[in-house]
């Protein structure tokens, strides 16, 4: 017996494992055994192995290097320095920003940890006792960490090599040590707001510099082929064909003669996009010596020397009417950029999306001005799970409506609730020149309050505020309420770009001829689930089951061109482009079938895996059948093979949403607090994996809870790290972590094929403010209006210490 | 993050072990379960030219409890301290405190000899041996001795065992009544804020005997003899609990660190030396 029983359609789809399934990640299978294969786990035959001396000063001029003693060690091959460096040009190299970086101290050092010289040798254990040996003289200079005092009139000159420059990539700079002042919206008319305004709240919100701090720190294996003259790098890299691209214009190798591997990758959180002086020393070292080398950060060297992000100082006046109507915003930025501007935003945009921070409301007039200034702290400025400064937005506009809120003596929850963008408005225009593609707020706000009993909360905190009034209770409980938007996917290639390429995206497809398929895409995924999800949106677009879809990533000798993955942008513009490839994989196939049928085109529809002869129903040719035939038929006019490549050059941004409550216990004798209660409600458009959406909520969620609660890089007066380990530097456990209950609403994108918006990092942009807020909302009622972040047990007690509550 | 080189031991009976030592000198350390030693071995703020390793020394193994006696071997694991239900009958501050130390995986490597032998402050057992006045036995080229743990810490990193000594065992008596450790951190694995380790008797509705001792609040682990002295006769109330804490608070030095400053440290301090108290009163 051959013949089957014919199977149903909810069966077909089923089989599919398509959108919407919560289908198992098929990545954890190696994950989770151990099995994965990080760049570190790359052992070439005579590889070499690199490691830096760093500085230990934040300033200082550097006056010389003896590399005579590191040398003289047996198994030492090379020591560089940015006098071998300069030769070649590649002392300094450009940043993804439009400023330059010193690749090895060129004269002086501008951070802590900045590389000065690179040991290489034939194996770590030399290399370490190498840069040991290497005797660098100092002489130490005047250091700045705070950026306000980095912009008197008297502070030191930071860029020696900027002198004189009065302007920059992205406009004036009216101060030595100034980079840039970005603005958007209309300063006049939001000033008139303001001045004639019922209420206005101001207030400084400061949120700190933090470190995106990957489980995998960075590092490369640079392998030049000195027959061939091929250059392959592994690499931790979050955007494979950008690394290309700036790898072939430093070198003046050409582009073809390179290629660019990014392997599994353990985290990036924004942490792997931008190029780090370790990958320019690996190449340069390997094809000095043409053996391969290795170049792995350790833990101190990630948390010091690589990409930090946020430190932003915002400088708020939110304006409103007595019922609490929002008539105008404003926002000045002192944006502390490190030693380099290295930020990892679009070209055009030095502050990122920031001008995201009208948030989820309907702010009629508003105005945006951020000024970028250069001290002695690494560089990076990178989007940590999240949109590029999006994260800052958020958390802004949400503890403006919160001061606003303290202001007006309402509730912030009805604050939101009456101005939220209304549904009908969308497409939103912003006041601050964003379109807004679709959203519900209000739905998801109702849901969000009605499941965490929002009103039964606050007659719970009411009621403990009396009894700790009355002495009975020294703990309060805080309600942290969010409603973020978020705005990813970037983007289109008419305003958003890096380096002078477009941000589309690719993927490219290939059906074998007994129905399984390849799908290579531009993007790299860290561990979000590409090979999972991607395969999902082919299979219900091409009607070939996600378990017959292999997904591939990462190399740019098999991959089409793409920009990577961050910013929430891999669904967004990559799983567009899958969706459009399948499309045009279905489209060739439709005429096959409709050959193999003997009807017209037209005459068929799709369904579920098959194109069917209409009111034929037992007339049909599976995706299967189709995927043999296109190899083996002779079909007039139609090609052999199955293949399509689509770049996808988004119309607009995605703009996922969400609503989020936090409930917490603050002992305010300790600091100590508890997560009693956490809920997230988020709109991510179409939902292609639910299961992976949770997982990306709860990670996104943790680190939030882990930057809101106490991680941060921080300087003492000199310049030197205090939180460069994992001992100080806050990286929560599963003890620290709370439980947490997700929901959706489900608002698709208009514009994107499938109608998905992103959702990685949209938990990182709620968590923050919801977290924060319930710390400052437990102390509402004593006055408090604003603490900075992180809210670790001293700084929480503090607030209450100076709130009298210490007795 | 890579140490320099060094040579390895890894002796199977006492005597090599301090022959190894002898033989070595200044170049020569032991290492119980290395958590504190390898860090700082990695960090190259300590060079070793050779790690004398104790784990394979059967002598300083295993716990004997014998009526009141207890005798602790020095490479007895956090993890063994906290899984021996003999040790938790009699002493269960020790149970109490090891689950307080680190993580699951450093309890099984770490060491209770290392933990009260390098000195850290920040170590949570130092403070626990001397509020429970364990001595520690060491042996050395010239023999064994004994030395009390309130006698044992002199400065961070400092203590009373010699180069070239070896810390064997612990011994205490089991305390009887009522017991606590309480320990405010930022997070697991991390050392104290304020951390203190209380054991009280009680005698019908009177304090008849207390001890309290107090973690990373001074550079040296704290014995409060004047807070003891305050809660015994006392029905330890309120007042009681005060003057025990006042008394406390005046024998540690907190100092600044990523933790906060010290007026916090010591603010938290009377709050945990209070919450230990009180507990410990209520096991009584």
């Amino acid at each position: 017996m051959n013949e089957m029983a014919p199977i149903s359609r909810e069966e077909r789809v089923e089989k599919l494992k398509g959108l919407g399934c919560s289908r198992k990640r098929v990545e954890d299978v190696r994950f989770t055994q151990g099995k994965g294969n990080y760049v570190d786990d790359l052992k070439l035959p005579g590889m070499l192995h690199g490691d830096f001396v760093r500085s230990p000063y934040a300033h200082a001029r550097v006056k010389s290097v003896d590399k005579s003693a590191a040398l003289a060690l047996p198994g030492v091959v090379a020591v560089l320095t940015a006098e071998d460096l300069a030769p070649l040009n590649l002392h300094w190299m450009p940043t993804l920003a439009g400023d330059k970086q010193m690749v090895l101290a060129d004269g002086k050092v501008l951070f802590q940890g900045q590389e000065v010289a690179f040991v290489v040798a034939s194996d770590r254990y030399v290399a370490a006792d190498a840069v040991d040996l290497v005797v660098v003289d100092y002489e130490e200079l005047p250091v700045v960490t705070d950026p306000f005092k980095a912009l008197q009139p008297d502070a030191p000159v930071l860029r020696e090599d900027l002198q004189g420059r009065t302007s920059g990539a992205h406009g004036d700079r009216r101060h030595h040590n100034h980079i840039f002042l970005w603005e958007a919206g209309d300063k006049a008319a939001t000033d008139e707001v303001i001045a004639s305004a019922d209420v206005v709240a101001e207030e400084m919100v400061y949120y700190h510099r933090t470190h995106p701090c990957p489980l995998e720190t960075c590092g490369c294996v640079a392998s030049m082929d000195t027959v061939n003259g091929k250059l392959t790098v592994h690499g931790t890299f979050q955007a494979p064909h950008v690394v290309r691209t700036v790898a072939s214009l430093l070198s003046g190798i050409e582009e073809h003669k390179i290629r660019v591997i990014s392997p599994d990758i353990g985290g990036g959180f924004g942490n792997k996009v931008g190029v780090y002086p370790g990958y320019v020393c690996s190449i340069v070292a390997s094809i000095v010596t043409g053996r391969p080398v290795k170049w792995i950060e350790d833990r101190m060297e990630n948390l010091t020397a690589t990409a930090f992000a946020r430190d932003y100082w915002m400088k708020g006046k939110i304006a409103a009417t007595k019922d609490g109507r929002i008539t105008g915003l404003s926002c000045h930025v002192t944006a502390d950029h490190g030693a380099f501007d290295a930020c990892a935003d679009p070209s055009k945009f030095p502050a990122g999306f920031f001008h995201i921070c009208t948030g989820s409301y309907d702010i009629p007039v508003a105005h945006v001005g951020v000024d970028g200034v250069y001290t002695n702290k690494a560089p990076g400025g990178v989007a940590y799970r999240c949109s590029f400064r999006v994260t800052e937005a958020a958390y802004f506009i949400e503890r403006m409506i919160e001061v606003l809120a303290i202001e007006l003596g309402m509730d912030a929850a009805e604050l939101r609730a009456k101005n939220f963008i209304r549904k009908e408005q969308f497409p939103y225009h912003s006041a601050l020149g964003w379109e807004y593609d679709s959203g519900d707020y209000h739905t998801a706000w109702d849901k969000a309050l009605k499941a965490v009993g929002y009103a039964d909360l606050r007659k719970e905190q009411a009621e403990r505020v009396e009894a700790f009034r009355r002495g009975e209770t020294r703990k309060l409980i805080g309600i942290g309420l969010t409603h973020f938007t978020e705005i990813v996917g970037a983007g289109p290639v008419k305003n958003c770009d890096i380096l002078g390429m477009g941000m589309f995206d690719s993927c490219e497809i290939r059906i074998h001829p007994t129905g399984s398929a390849v799908a290579r895409l531009g993007t790299i995924s860290q561990g979000q689930g590409h090979a999972t999800t991607f395969a999902q949106i082919l299979a219900s677009e091409i009607g070939l089951p996600a378990d017959s879809i292999t997904v591939e990533e990462g190399d740019t000798d098999t991959a089409p061109y793409g920009l990577g993955t961050y910013g929430s942008r891999s669904t967004p513009v990559a799983g567009a482009a899958t969706a459009m490839a399948g499309r045009k994989i279905r489209a060739k196939a439709q005429m096959i079938a409709a050959y193999l049928l003997e009807v017209h085109d037209g005459d068929l529809e799709w369904d579920v895996d098959r194109f069917v002869v209409k009111g034929a129903p037992e007339r049909f040719k599976t995706m299967k059948e189709i995927a043999f035939a296109s190899y083996n038929q002779a079909i007039p006019g139609v090609e052999p093979g199955l293949e399509a490549v689509s770049y996808y050059d988004p119309p607009n941004m995605t703009y996922p949403f969400g609503a989020y409550v936090c409930v917490m216990e603050i002992d305010v004798d300790t600091g100590v607090h508890e997560i009693r209660q956490f809920y997230a409600l988020d709109d991510c458009g179409t939902r292609i994996n639910p299961m992976v959406i949770e997982g990306q909520v709860h990670g996104g969620l943790t680190e939030a809870l882990a930057i809101a609660m106490g991680q941060e890089i921080a300087y003492d007066e000199i310049g030197n790290v205090k939180t460069g380990t994992l001992m100080d530097f806050f990286l929560p456990t599963a003890w620290e972590t709370p439980h947490y209950t997700t929901d959706f609403t489900e608002t698709p994108s208009p514009h994107h094929p499938i109608g998905a918006k992103g959702v990685g990092e949209s938990p990182n942009v709620g968590g923050v403010p919801a977290f924060s807020n319930a710390v400052h909302d437990a102390f509402r009622p004593f006055g408090l209006r604003q603490s900075h972040m992180p809210h670790d047990h001293w700084r929480i007690w503090k607030i209450a210490r100076d709130l009298g509550l210490h007795g | 993050m890579i140490p320099a080189a060094f040579e390895y031991h890894r002796p199977t009976d006492l005597q090599a072990a301090l022959a190894t030592l002898q033989e070595f000198g200044d170049e020569a350390r032991v290492i119980a379960g290395g958590h504190s030693l390898v860090p700082m071995m990695k960090l190259r703020m300590a060079t070793i030219g050779h790690l004398v390793d104790l784990r394979a020394i059967a002598d300083l193994k295993g716990i004997r409890i014998d009526g009141a006696a207890v005798r602790i071997g020095a490479m007895v694991t956090q993890q063994e301290l906290i899984a021996d239900a003999a040790l938790a009958r009699a002493a269960p501050i020790l149970r109490e405190t090891a689950l307080q130390i680190a993580d699951p995986q450093v309890r099984a490597v770490g060491t209770i000899g290392g933990n009260v032998a390098n000195g850290d402050p920040g170590n949570d057992m130092p403070a626990l041996m001397q509020c429970l006045d364990a001595s520690f036995s060491l042996v050395g080229p010239n023999g064994s001795r004994a030395v009390k743990a309130r006698e044992f810490y002199e400065a961070a990193y400092v203590t009373a065992r010699e180069d070239d000594e070896i810390l064997v065992a612990i011994d205490f008596a089991a305390p009887g009544g009522g017991y606590a450790y309480e320990k405010q951190k930022r997070k697991i694995g991390d050392y104290a804020t304020a951390a203190a380790a209380v054991t009280i008797r009680k005698d019908g509705t009177a304090c008849s005997a207390a001890s309290v001792a107090m973690t990373n609040l001074s550079d040296v682990p704290v014995w409060s003899k004047a807070a003891g002295d305050a809660l015994v006769g006392s029905a330890c109330g309120p007042a009681d609990v005060g003057r025990a804490v006042a008394a406390a608070l005046a024998d540690i030095a907190p100092t600044a660190d990523n933790r906060g400053p010290a007026e916090f440290k010591r603010h938290a301090a009377g709050v945990v030396i209070r919450r230990a108290i009180e507990r410990a009163w209520s096991r009584a």
